[in-house]
């Protein structure tokens, strides 16, 4: 016998044994209908689990995606004063975080298709339980114990098919769900660390390259502000040997704290 | 004869149909036999080609039990051998 007819019979074998065990074939169906209306209420819930991790995922791209661009900006702004060293770090991080933003479309896209198939899954299983609602009303009300039999069958291998079919699509939405949650909850521990630039917490804000861009900015303002003072000091009469001494001995200060 | 690809739902297929579909799911069993995952890949998607071409989809309203379950395209040899085991089908 082929495997694919095996595995016929194995979709087949828990509801026989079902029908086998009960007295009356009609409790079949209601203990059946009721398994039905669990799977439905875990299907469901499988697909909200499945839609979950997307949006983590979305987060996690906009997350990426705003570091890249600050990046970019910086790079910009490196350029602009002549800082090719930090032109160059600013843009090879964002190389990284572009391969993290790459790596994570690929994986959302695989997500998406998985909450797509358990829709549809779904949505076919609810026809088939109201279907089998319907049969089951049916078939209590028009024949008696040993009539129904043949028919119980059918409708119950039919709908335990179907199940066992959403079961194992759920089991590997699951098994997906949770890989990608593993690898999501790695790249968000990166992006709280800094490493990937995350530009969007405010404690992360000034990294190192910022640093950099402000004091080489700020250089230029504290020159500016000098230059200021000694002016307004000389036109006040001043002695500006006072205010220089006291300009030289900043940088030790800051060197101390 | 219904058929049921995994994931995907169910199809009615003539009886006309049956001998080239015979011919195509002893293909597939025979990768099986030898473990042959690239002879698998290729038999298992000649064979869901066929039964999409072939087949109607059964409307969902119909309950009926399928003659051969064929696993979802993609699906590799090991899979198959977890479908297999007692264990691997789930609620039913």
């Amino acid at each position: 016998m082929s495997f694919t007819r095996r595995l016929a019979q194995l979709f087949q074998m828990k509801a026989n044994k079902a029908l086998d065990r009960a007295e009356d074939p009609r409790e079949v169906m209601d203990y059946s209908y009721e398994r039905q209306l669990e799977m439905l209420t875990k299907v469901r819930r499988g697909v909200a689990d499945v839609a979950t991790s997307r949006k983590r995922m979305e987060l996690q791209l906009n997350q990426l995606n705003q570091s890249a661009d600050k990046l970019q900006a910086q790079a910009a702004q490196a350029v602009g004063i002549g800082r090719d060293d930090l032109a160059r770090e600013a843009l090879t991080r964002r190389a990284a975080v572009q391969a993290q933003i790459q790596d994570v479309e690929a994986q959302h896209e695989q997500l998406q298709a998985e909450e797509d198939k358990l829709n549809l899954a779904a949505q076919r299983l609810q026809t088939r339980v109201e279907a089998f609602r319907t049969r089951k009303e049916t078939i209590k009300a028009t024949y008696t114990a040993a009539e129904a039999q043949t028919r119980i069958g059918e409708a119950v291998s039919g709908i335990s098919e179907e199940m066992g079919d959403v079961g194992l699509a759920m089991q590997r939405a699951e098994d997906k769900t949770a890989q990608m949650q593993a690898r999501a909850g790695a790249l968000d521990e990166l992006l709280a660390s800094g490493a990937l630039e995350d530009a969007t917490r405010p404690a992360a804000g000034r990294d190192d390259i910022q640093a950099a861009l402000d004091a080489a900015h700020g250089g230029a303002d504290v020159d500016r502000q000098l230059a200021a003072l000694k002016a307004h000091a000389v036109s006040a009469g001043t002695p500006p040997a006072a205010l220089s001494q006291h300009a030289e001995a900043r940088p030790d200060q800051g060197g101390q704290s | 004869m219904i058929i049921r690809i995994l994931g995907e739902g169910q199809y009615d297929l003539p009886d006309t149909e049956i001998d080239q579909l015979n011919e195509l799911d002893a293909e597939l069993q025979a990768a099986v036999d030898d473990g042959d995952d690239a002879r698998f890949t290729t038999a298992l998607g000649n064979l869901l080609t066929a039964v999409r071409q072939a087949g109607d989809p059964v409307p969902d309203d119909v309950l009926a039990a399928s003659d051969l379950v064929l696993p979802a395209d993609g699906t590799d040899l090991t899979e198959v051998a977890e479908l297999l085991t007692d264990e691997g089908l789930i609620p039913g």
